[in-house]
């Protein structure tokens, strides 16, 4: 898109509540926050594009292009709110995705839901049809058996058909029989077949996946055509893109035809967001933390890349407890997502320890603090009571908060039955949710084969400011930065993804019989693909970055580790050197690996293919005229000496770069505040970022 | 102690459980046994310095969970803890010491911080195979049924004892999985110590003995509380299951008597001959499971939520086995004491347990190839394939619960998940042709049994298999509770027609397949109470027939009229 160069960029985030809006360009960025128009989003959209263009004075035709991530897709798988979606599957597997894993996500509680899944039973309709674990068909398709099938699907009022069959992503030639054979009858319903929208062995997962698809795609599509038509109207005449959870961009086109892949593409952005200040900071290591108002996502960033994974669970129904939701085999940038946000709820479990989360307040009735009549405590009643918020400044001064209330909430749920006085329930709390990401982020980090404490931290959204360095010291981290923007990150985020696609394929391999020919041959072909959809997006036809993967694991394992596939056309000893990669890397995670003992093989290869990322060009902002900084002053608690101490209070905007605050010290924002900790010094650096490290006790 | 160190104390625990589940996931990773990869059986914790358990993973089965908790008392008993060394790791499949078969082997590595041993990591896993007949109820003796390790060491110092290994390597169907999953075990301790002393040293504390008692304390607390709620009493209850060549009687005496309770199995049937046996550590876990899930759900196990319940049993008798009674299959029999207890319990808290369910799960051994099958069987077959062992789980419905229908192919009380039929296929040659919810086996009820599966299995190209059948409630259906109607039976069968034995290795012939139908779940509350549309729904969905809506629930399903 050289011509579109020159022009403005939007970023456009719509969540559940807010939509965030992003403007860059000449070297300037804009941003405002509209609420979301669940009914129509694009209208909301539209509203946050006409204010941030008004505020510039800018037209549309100035716009270049528009990057927009969702959580639609996300909501309405959890929210129950997409197609009517009819399953065709393999004989014998009608119940796949009701059964699971047949396992618990919890052992004690007999009491325990598992999800619905997206497709009841009586949409759920078989063929008489079988692959083997090689391809080969041990029952054939036949013509017939789909005569009968659709008067079925007819009867079911089938606006959607997922198509799943028994080892499809081996040979996907029965799905396409039946995708073409309905497409050709019923060209209105949106088909999602397996081979094409999760082409990976692990049957639960694929048709899971493939149902979830279905069963949002109607919506997404009616959606995005909506959108375009508005902008159209409008007078916007750039590119409209959007965000995958992978963290690349894609065009409509495919957004349409895999919308399964947009969920979690907010969050993307944000990991997105934190990957291009590492980059633009030098920093190797990085550990981004998002905490908005119903959860906090963590994700590891090294060299400026955060971590991928091929699996995600959406609409978590126990608990948020793993295997209690509806798992979908995608690539997705791999976080961890925990219910603590600032409106998450503490209580008392029945053994008198603080508990925090999953229930959030949401913003109606919202924390106790907002005056409107919630008794429950969250934790940014919490947070105004050991004094981090300032009850008149909260928000830009957009809402002023009741600290009786917040009192009264603590005292009553968590200081009267542990008999302590509300400061210290309320530091409890906030220590209980500390420590709770903290866990989550170690967890995630063992899973991955990494550390933690060698990171630095990027702390984003509303509430992570006010967290990020207790969270640090709990997880021996000595180095924090809080990004300008930090309140809309995952918009600004948008803006710096590259425009990339990942084609994922099952195909074995086993290193003592290595084939480099067919794999050379699968490789090449799934980079085209791959680059066919990164050019329909926009991107040049040369100097795209590919990155090619191999899962893999010991040969009798069930559970693969990534490890990076040199470039190049793979000769006769490719198998040792992928071996000898894999050994090494086993190590890494694991401590000792099998050398020797026991052959390796590949179960699935990836490629991705991208543009490059967009370095971020806007300027710190003029302090030409600020008159230097006037702290005040406030009583805040301290978690190191457990008391209330003064914190110097700074006012971001009147901060130039180089200004330096030693801790404890409070630095407030419209959209958030900065916690600087007692054992914390902070610095802001020449783009405008707060850096706090933490001084050697 | 005051408010602060309270705070600190439970930060420290929740530190604790979260260290030990990344030490379970380890071994998820790293394991090359399907059971542990693909299936989760496994347990982890972590241990004081006097062998109690102070935390354990959440996944895990508990049947694993709560045998552990007493074994690690028989290591510290030979090795004492202040003379271990920092790389020794130590390990035993002894039945009677550890989980009650030779196939979960537990692991023990001690912790060192500054110089001293501060605590133990241990992790039990389900090893695919160790020798003798293999997995399944067959032996008369425990000799016949694998390899036993007498509690020694499995490293010293970071060396590992290539004496073992090498004598197990011999004697077992796969040693790569086998020696592969050793490691794992390892790998998985090793993280667990490592997270140890870091959080050791990041709260500045020197051992758990201090902040263990707060959490042992805190847990036997809130379980006696939840005892004290209830009525002191005799509360007997029995439950008749299949057995292997005779029925068995579990009979159960429940205590309650102000901050204890005391389960006595006075009464029930003598040792079978058979593999399906459980040594007093096993019955011990699943009975003090059972009585946990109803009193104590959301209190974390630790050797403090265990010690207020007790648990006897005739020796000699099928709880209680002696050495050298055989043991192998014994998850037939364990799986179905929290039913017992179900039962036990069910006129004191009415509103807080279900109707029995199909219990232990079904879980075919299979064996291919020249030396898996009976010799007539090869000699009438076209073709025959590798030789090959697999295990695969399955689940059938659990009880209707007070106020939610019971769960559909869902495990309980194992901890353990099915694998992809993808996995095996791909694997092993096998079709597994169906796997599906059987239709009208949840027990009717106010609140419906959960459904059991149809399982169907062959052969890739017809080849023959055998199985070795470990099933229960073939004869004896769980039963609904408080009007509910019983769930269904469970059935193994060929695909030619004829029944087969629920326990015992049998042949499917060239060209036959295996048929399992699973057990659903009984039914919970009348069933003239049950929701309407929740009939309807099930009529719709296929779950129940109109004539069963009628004739059940009373209800008039005009299927014609009703749209989905």
């Amino acid at each position: 898109m050289p011509d579109q160069d020159d022009k403005y960029r939007v970023g456009l985030d719509i969540g559940g509540t807010f939509t965030d809006v992003v403007l860059e360009g000449a070297g300037s960025r804009l941003t405002t926050k509209v609420l979301t128009t669940l009914d129509d989003p694009s209208l909301g959209c539209m509203k946050g594009l006409d204010e941030v263009l008004a505020e510039g004075g800018i037209s549309p035709d100035d716009i270049g292009v528009i990057i927009h991530g969702t959580t639609l897709a996300t909501n309405a798988i959890i929210e129950r709110k997409g197609a009517t979606t009819s399953l065709v599957t393999t004989d014998g597997f009608r119940d796949t995705i009701e059964m699971g894993t047949e396992g618990r996500p919890e052992q004690y509680d007999i009491n325990i839901v598992k999800p619905e899944p997206l497709v009841p039973r009586r949409r759920r309709f078989t063929v008489p049809e079988r692959l083997n674990a090689r391809g080969e068909a041990l029952v054939p398709l036949t013509e017939d058996s789909l005569e009968t099938l659709l008067p079925a699907l007819d009867a079911a009022n089938t606006e959607s058909v997922a198509v799943a069959f028994v080892h499809a992503y081996v040979n996907p030639v029965h799905e396409i029989m039946v995708r073409d054979y309905i497409r050709s009858r019923r060209p209105d319903w949106s088909i999602s077949i397996s081979s094409e929208v999760s082409p990976e062995f692990r049957e639960f997962e694929r048709f899971s996946t493939t149902c979830a698809n279905a069963y949002v795609q109607p919506g997404m599509a009616r959606y995005l055509e909506k959108f375009e038509s508005r902008l159209k109207e409008a007078g916007y005449g750039g590119p409209l893109l959007l965000m995958l959870s992978s963290g690349g961009l894609t065009t409509v086109e495919t957004a349409r035809k895999f919308p399964v892949r947009l969920v979690e593409s907010g969050p993307a952005g944000g990991a997105i967001f934190a990957g291009e200040i590492a980059k633009s900071n030098n920093m190797d290591k990085v550990m981004s933390f998002d905490m908005g108002g119903t959860t906090a996502k963590i994700c590891l960033v090294d060299g400026g890349r955060a971590q991928s994974s091929r699996r995600f669970e959406v609409a978590r129904v126990y608990r948020f407890r793993k295997d209690s939701g509806i798992p979908l085999r995608i690539p997705v940038i791999e976080m961890v997502e925990i219910g603590a946000g600032g409106g998450s709820i503490a209580w008392m479990d029945e053994l008198g320890r603080i508990s925090v989360g999953p229930q959030s307040a949401g913003s109606s009735p919202g924390p106790a603090c907002y005056g409107q009549g919630a008794t429950e405590p969250t934790i940014t009643d919490a947070n105004l009571l050991l004094g981090a918020i300032d009850p008149d400044n909260f928000a830009g001064g957009k809402l002023k908060l009741d600290g009786q209330a917040a009192a009264s909430a603590i005292e009553k749920t968590i200081g009267i039955p542990m008999n302590v006085p509300p400061a210290d329930a309320a530091f409890g709390i906030t220590e209980t949710v500390c420590e709770n990401m903290a866990s989550a982020a170690r967890v995630h980090a063992i899973e991955s084969g990494k550390n933690v404490d060698d990171r630095t931290l990027i702390a984003f959204g509303g509430g992570a400011p006010l967290h990020a360095c207790r969270l640090a010291e709990k997880l021996g981290i000595s180095k924090i930065l809080i990004p300008r923007n930090a309140g809309v990150g995952s918009a600004v985020g948008f803006l710096r993804a590259p425009v990339s696609y990942e084609v994922v394929r099952t195909f074995y391999q086993q290193m003592e019989s290595f084939e480099a020919g067919p794999v050379n041959h699968a490789l090449k072909e799934m980079q085209d693909e791959a680059e066919g959809y990164v050019r329909l997006g926009g991107g040049p036809a040369s100097g795209l970055d590919v990155r090619r993967q191999a899962y893999m694991r010991y040969c009798g394992q069930g559970h693969d580790i990534v490890v990076d596939v040199p470039d190049g056309v793979f000769g006769k000893d490719a198998g040792n050197t992928l071996k000898d990669l894999f050994d090494e890397r086993y190590a890494e995670v694991f401590g000792r690996n099998m050398k020797g003992i026991v052959d390796a093989e590949v179960v699935a290869w990836s490629v991705t293919v991208s543009t490059a990322p967009r370095p971020d060009d806007v300027a710190a902002g003029d302090f030409s005229s600020a008159s230097g900084p006037k702290p005040e002053c406030r009583k805040a608690f301290d978690p190191v000496t457990l008391g209330l101490i003064d914190h110097a209070v700074y006012v971001r905007d009147e901060l130039p770069p180089d200004t330096e605050v030693t801790g404890p010290a409070i630095i407030v924002e419209d959209e958030t505040s900065t916690l600087v900790g007692s054992s914390f010094s902070a610095r802001i650096v020449s783009n405008g970022a707060i850096e706090l490290s933490r001084q050697a006790r | 102690m005051g408010q602060f160190d309270e705070i600190r104390y439970q930060l420290i625990w929740n530190r604790l459980i979260s260290a030990i589940e990344e030490q379970a996931q380890v071994v998820i990773h790293a394991a090359f046994s399907q059971s542990v990869r693909e299936c989760g059986d496994l347990s982890a914790g972590v241990f004081n310095r006097r062998g109690q358990m102070v935390a354990q993973a959440v996944t895990g089965t508990p049947g694993h969970v709560n045998s552990m908790a007493i074994c690690v008392e028989h290591f510290l008993a030979k090795f004492p803890i202040d003379g271990m060394k920092p790389g020794d790791v130590f390990v035993t499949n002894d039945p009677w010491l550890s989980v009650g078969h030779y196939h979960d082997v537990t692991v023990v590595t001690p912790a060192f911080h500054k110089g001293r041993a501060v605590g133990l990591l241990a992790n039990t896993c389900h090893i695919v195979d160790m020798g003798g007949l293999g997995f399944g109820p067959d032996a008369r003796q425990c000799f016949e049924e694998g390899v036993n390790i007498p509690i020694m060491h499995l490293a010293r110092e970071g060396v590992v004892n290539e004496d073992l290994m090498g004598l197990l390597r011999t004697n077992v169907r796969n040693p790569i999985d086998m020696e592969g999953d050793f490691y794992a075990m390892m790998a998985c301790n090793d993280d667990g110590a490592r997270r140890l002393v870091g959080m050791l040293e990041e709260f500045e504390i020197d051992d758990i003995e201090e902040v263990g008692d707060y959490i042992i304390d805190q847990s036997r607390k809130s379980i006696v509380n939840a005892i004290r709620k209830l009525p002191n009493g005799d509360y007997p209850h029995s439950v008749e299951l299949d057995g292997f060549d005779e029925p068995i009687r579990i009979q159960a005496k429940l205590t309650i008597a102000d901050e204890h309770i005391h389960i006595d199995y006075e009464g029930s049937s003598p040792a079978s001959t058979y593999g399906i046996n459980l040594v007093h550590n096993f019955t011990l876990a699943y009975t003090t499971f059972g009585v946990n899930c109803i009193i104590g759900p959301n209190i974390p196990c630790n050797a403090g939520s265990i010690e207020p319940i007790t648990v006897s049993a005739p020796e000699g008798g099928i709880l209680n086995a002696v050495r050298p009674m055989p043991v192998s299959a014994r998850h037939v029999i364990g799986q179905m004491l929290p039913d017992v207890v179900f039962g036990c319990l069910a006129p004191v808290i009415p509103d807080r347990v279900p109707a029995e369910g199909a219990g232990a799960m079904w879980n075919p051994m299979l064996r291919g190839g020249p030396t898996g099958v009976a010799p007539e069987v090869i000699a009438s077959a076209d073709e025959l394939s590798e030789d090959y062992d697999v295990i695969m789980f399955n689940t059938g419905g659990t009880g209707g619960r007070p106020t939610m229908d019971g769960l559909s192919t869902t495990a309980f009380p194992s901890g353990v998940r099915t694998p992809p039929v993808e996995a095996v296929e791909t694997c092993f040659p096998l079709v597994i042709w169906r796997k599906e919810l059987r239709e009208r086996s949840g027990g009717a009820g106010k609140f419906r049994g959960g459904l059991g599966q149809t399982i169907e299995i062959g052969g890739e190209a017809g080849t023959p298999f055998s199985v070795a059948a470990m099933f229960d409630r073939t004869w004896n259906a769980p039963r609904g509770r408080f009007g509910g109607m019983d769930g269904a039976k469970g059935e193994v069968r060929l695909k030619s027609g004829p029944e087969l034995e629920s326990k015992g290795r049998q042949s499917v012939p060239y060209g036959d397949r295996l048929i399992l139908e699973l057990p659903g779940g009984g039914g919970y509350g009348d069933p003239r109470d049950r929701d309407r549309q929740a009939v309807v729904d099930d009529v719709l969905d296929g779950l129940i027939t109109a004539e069963d809506a009628e004739s059940d629930y009373g209800i008039d399903v005009d299927v014609s009229k009703t749209t989905g």
